[in-house]
């Protein structure tokens, strides 16, 4: 039991940790830790522009996407070294939030479908900020059910070999300033909905595409809808083969669920500040008897939280697999940020409903409450999370289903109902 | 980065969940709940011989001068079989007591005789109803001799030794060592929520008494081994709900309704998977607890706190809804379903309640700072 680096991690955190102090873009660090929910926090310069301009430094010095191979513009470390890193970078790292889903998700699918050729020419430039790729898999009719999607390809009848997309997709994050997509398909709609899909990956700027901001319940627009109208994609962006796109796609659901150690934060630590400050009859609010069951209940999922993504580290450390229990985080980091944020209006009173400058912590937590409902939706809903516990870490039967073994034109769906 | 127990230590796990199998399976729990016996005297002398009550008493004074890790091991093992014995009474506090603030002389009398189970401690504060606190405590010693009434104490109707917390002459709050079988000391047993692990009340009219530690320090040095025993109690409530969580889990993969297994229901399924969550928490703040604990870390008050509320939490959590998970089965006597039911709610209140453990730990990260738990 023991927090210690070994030797090698030490000497490589004391490497990284001065590379950082000397590259880091220190005039934004203020505002980087005013980072609230749905922005890196960026204001004096445009955030795209000053993530891609860290993003760069750090690719060209090797400390880019440090677990890829370096051909593909990673620095070959391992794991841990990852993690090392990850806690060296601090608040920086919430200037790169543009590039989380194309290096966590759909860089390393790329790694594992597309062709060396593909693989020589997409990931470097991903790896070094030059490129933003989206993840477009939802669509109106499918999102937990993913399987479910509809837009279709069709093979064109020209002989090229080409695919011609016709469909929607919708909740596409940052779609808008995406260069590539990685682009879920039904190719076979006779067969059962697992057995009919297949990935493919296109540039956002090709012909028939179009991008439409949706407005979010917090007042931005992070995420939009993506239409294809005969959008032609060449076969060799095909990634797996045709009707392997179930499989393709669990490639990037599982990377989107193996982000270890990064212990998300539940806004414990500004709670906790604000009810040193905050008063209740004159008097500190923490020092309330009711107000510190709350605190403590929030501080134990905390503190668990990140005791847990130490034991996964400390597996990585020992070169052995994480178990499932980091499956945990998102599920209780959701739903705490929405209690707390709750709880922060609460202590504030009627004075709670305002949401401006002069809100405490420039309106921090009225921020976090419109934002936290998404937590627990995006990347696997709450009850989703909850089935893949039950279902995979304590073994317990699945639902019994009604869309197995159907072809999928003849599924039950919202706009077509069974008779 | 090691947030985890050794290769020896978890072998360590395995030899006492074999010998906890085999020697306090349920019906042994029940010999407790519904016999004359308020522990089970054969497994706690088995748990002797083990060395495992000495664990972390050093090697001259009779126990196996092992670390609090193993000791944590051991607790989340009894935890699990839901043993009916004093180990943490006997164990966790007085022993420790003994060790923190103990003369060479009081230790070598009573650490190896703790260690062998020949003799058991206990930890005698509380003095009746609500939380206790030092103004309300009024049991007072005076030329040497104890007056006062404790209730309730944890194993107090067997134990050969308590620590007292009682006012000196100077009204100062101090701790004493008594002998329960001396004169001037009366004891009644007490019925509880939980018939697996005893409880008294020690009435004192003048008893013999001997100081432990400095008069005065009375209240730090309680605070220092409630935190120590905090961290051990918390394991012992981990290992009470993950056995109650497997409990649930097996019962749901056997059960039939509907003509379905009824975990393949999400009702059932989404509680067994928050029982997951909460049992999961609990580990990753135990361990951060123990390492506390045994790196003798500056956090350790709010490093224990935290362990001990998240456990507390997760073993209610866990006991409640293993009922829930069995329906009507759940609710009879013949089913264990109540034996871990009874004990997280007799634990959850032992060394003081969740709201008092609630308070400490918020109380203690203002004192220093919140990034400690950030
Ligand atoms: C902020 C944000 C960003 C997003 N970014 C992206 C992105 O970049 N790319 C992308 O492809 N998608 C993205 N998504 C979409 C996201 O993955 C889906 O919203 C999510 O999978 C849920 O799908 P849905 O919205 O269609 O809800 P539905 O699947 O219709 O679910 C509605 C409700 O039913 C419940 N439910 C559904 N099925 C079950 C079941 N089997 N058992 C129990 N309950 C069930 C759900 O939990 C939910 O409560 C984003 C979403 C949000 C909120
Ligand atoms: C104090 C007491 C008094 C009683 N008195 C009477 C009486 O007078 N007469 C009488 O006939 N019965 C009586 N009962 C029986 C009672 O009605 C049943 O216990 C109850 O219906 C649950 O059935 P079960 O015990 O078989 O549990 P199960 O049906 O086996 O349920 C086990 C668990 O699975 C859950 N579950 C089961 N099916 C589903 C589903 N479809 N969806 C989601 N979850 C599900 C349950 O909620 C429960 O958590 C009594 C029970 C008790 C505890």
């Amino acid at each position: 039991m023991d927090f210690e680096d070994t030797v090698e991690e030490a000497a490589f955190r004391t490497q990284v940790r001065a590379w950082i102090d000397a590259n880091a873009p220190k005039h934004l660090e203020e505002e980087l830790k005013r980072a609230s929910f749905g922005s890196n926090g960026v204001v004096s310069e445009d955030p795209i522009a000053a993530g891609k301009a860290w993003q760069k430094k750090k690719a060209e010095a090797g400390w880019a996407c440090l677990h890829w191979p370096k051909e593909y513009g990673g620095a070959a470390r391992t794991p841990i070294e990852r993690v090392i890193w990850g806690q060296e970078e601090g608040a920086y790292a919430a200037l790169t939030g543009v590039f989380t889903i194309g290096h966590g998700m759909c860089g390393p699918t790329v790694m594992s479908w597309a062709s060396e050729e593909h693989k020589r020419k997409l990931l470097p430039p991903l790896a070094s900020g030059e490129h933003i790729w989206c993840q477009l898999f939802s669509e109106p009719a499918s999102g937990s059910d993913l399987a479910g999607l509809r837009t279709r390809a069709v093979k064109a009848d020209d002989g090229s070999g080409d695919w011609i997309v016709n469909g929607q997709k919708i909740w596409t994050s940052g779609a808008q300033y995406s260069d590539w997509g990685l682009l879920i398909t039904r190719t076979n709609p006779d067969v059962p909905k697992h057995k009919g899909l297949t990935m493919f990956f296109l540039d956002m700027k090709s012909p028939g595409v179009e991008v439409r901001p949706i407005k979010q319940v917090n007042g931005q627009s992070s995420f939009n809808e993506v239409y294809f109208t005969d959008v032609r994609i060449p076969d060799s962006q095909r990634l797996g083969d045709v009707g392997q796109g179930w499989e393709v796609s669990l490639t990037t659901l599982m990377n989107e669920r193996l982000s270890i150690g990064s212990g998300m934060s539940t806004g414990f630590p500004e709670l906790f500040r604000f009810c040193m400050d905050a008063e209740i009859d004159g008097r500190p609010a923490v020092e309330d008897s009711a107000v510190r069951s709350r605190l403590a209940q929030i501080a134990v999922r905390q503190s668990g939280l990140k005791y847990t993504g130490m034991r996964a580290i400390s597996a990585l450390s020992k070169g052995e697999t994480p178990g499932p229990e980091n499956s945990i985080g998102k599920l209780v980091a959701g739903a705490t940020m929405q209690d707390l944020s709750m709880f922060a209006l609460d202590l504030q009173g009627e004075a709670g409903v305002i949401w401006d400058e002069d809100s405490p912590q420039q309106g921090r937590f009225q921020a976090m409450l419109m934002r936290s409902p998404a937590t627990r939706i995006e990347g696997g809903s709450d009850e989703i999370l909850r089935n893949i516990i039950g279902e995979r870490v304590l073994g317990l039967p699945g639902d019994i289903r009604v869309d197995k073994d159907v072809p999928f034109k003849d599924i039950p769906t919202s706009g077509r109902k069974k008779k | 980065m090691n947030l985890d127990f050794s290769d020896e230590q978890k072998q360590l796990r395995d030899q006492i969940r074999r010998f906890l199998g085999e020697k306090c399976p349920s019906s042994a729990v029940r010999a407790v709940l519904e016999g004359p016996e308020s522990y089970d005297k054969g497994l706690y002398r088995g748990l002797a011989e083990m060395g495992v009550l000495g664990a972390a008493i050093p090697e001259e004074f009779g126990g196996s001068g092992l670390t609090h890790l193993e000791l944590c091991v051991v607790a989340e093992e009894l935890g699990r079989a839901l043993a009916p014995v004093p180990v943490s009474s006997s164990i966790y506090l007085a022993a420790e007591f003994l060790i923190q603030a103990g003369t060479p002389r009081q230790k070598a009398l009573w650490l190896p005789r703790l260690a062998a189970g020949g003799s058991i401690g206990t930890f005698a504060m509380s003095e009746g109803q609500g939380r206790t606190t030092p103004a309300r405590i009024s049991a007072r010693v005076e030329g040497g001799k104890l007056t006062g009434v404790k209730f309730p104490v944890a194993d107090g109707d067997v134990a050969d030794l308590a620590v007292v917390a009682a006012r000196d002459e100077q009204g100062r709050l101090s701790l004493y060592l008594v002998e329960l079988a001396a004169a001037g000391v009366r004891r009644e047993a007490l019925e509880s929520i939980d018939p697996t692990r005893g409880q008294a009340r020690l009435v004192f009219d003048r008893a013999p008494a001997e100081l432990l530690g400095t008069k005065g320090d009375g209240w730090h040095i309680a605070s220092q081994v409630l935190d120590r025993a905090a961290v051990l109690m918390a394991f012992e409530q981990l290992g009470g709900a993950d056995r109650a969580l497997e409990m649930a889990r097996d019962y749901a993969l056997e059960r039939m309704a509907f003509g379905r297994p009824i975990g393949s229901f999400q009702a059932i399924k989404h509680i067994l998977a928050d029982m997951y969550v909460s049992a999961t928490l609990a580990r990753s703040n135990c361990y951060y607890g123990a390492w506390a604990l045994v790196s003798g870390a500056a956090e350790l008050p709010v490093a224990a706190a935290t362990a001990r509320v998240s456990a507390t939490t997760a073993f209610q959590h866990c006991a409640k809804n293993n009922i829930q998970v069995h329906g009507g089965m759940g609710f009879t006597w013949a089913f264990d379903c109540h034996l871990f039911y009874r004990r997280s709610n007799a634990l959850a209140l032992a060394l003081g309640s969740q709201s008092t453990w609630e308070s400490l730990l918020i109380e203690r990260m203002s004192a220093g700072n919140a990034e400690t738990a950030a």
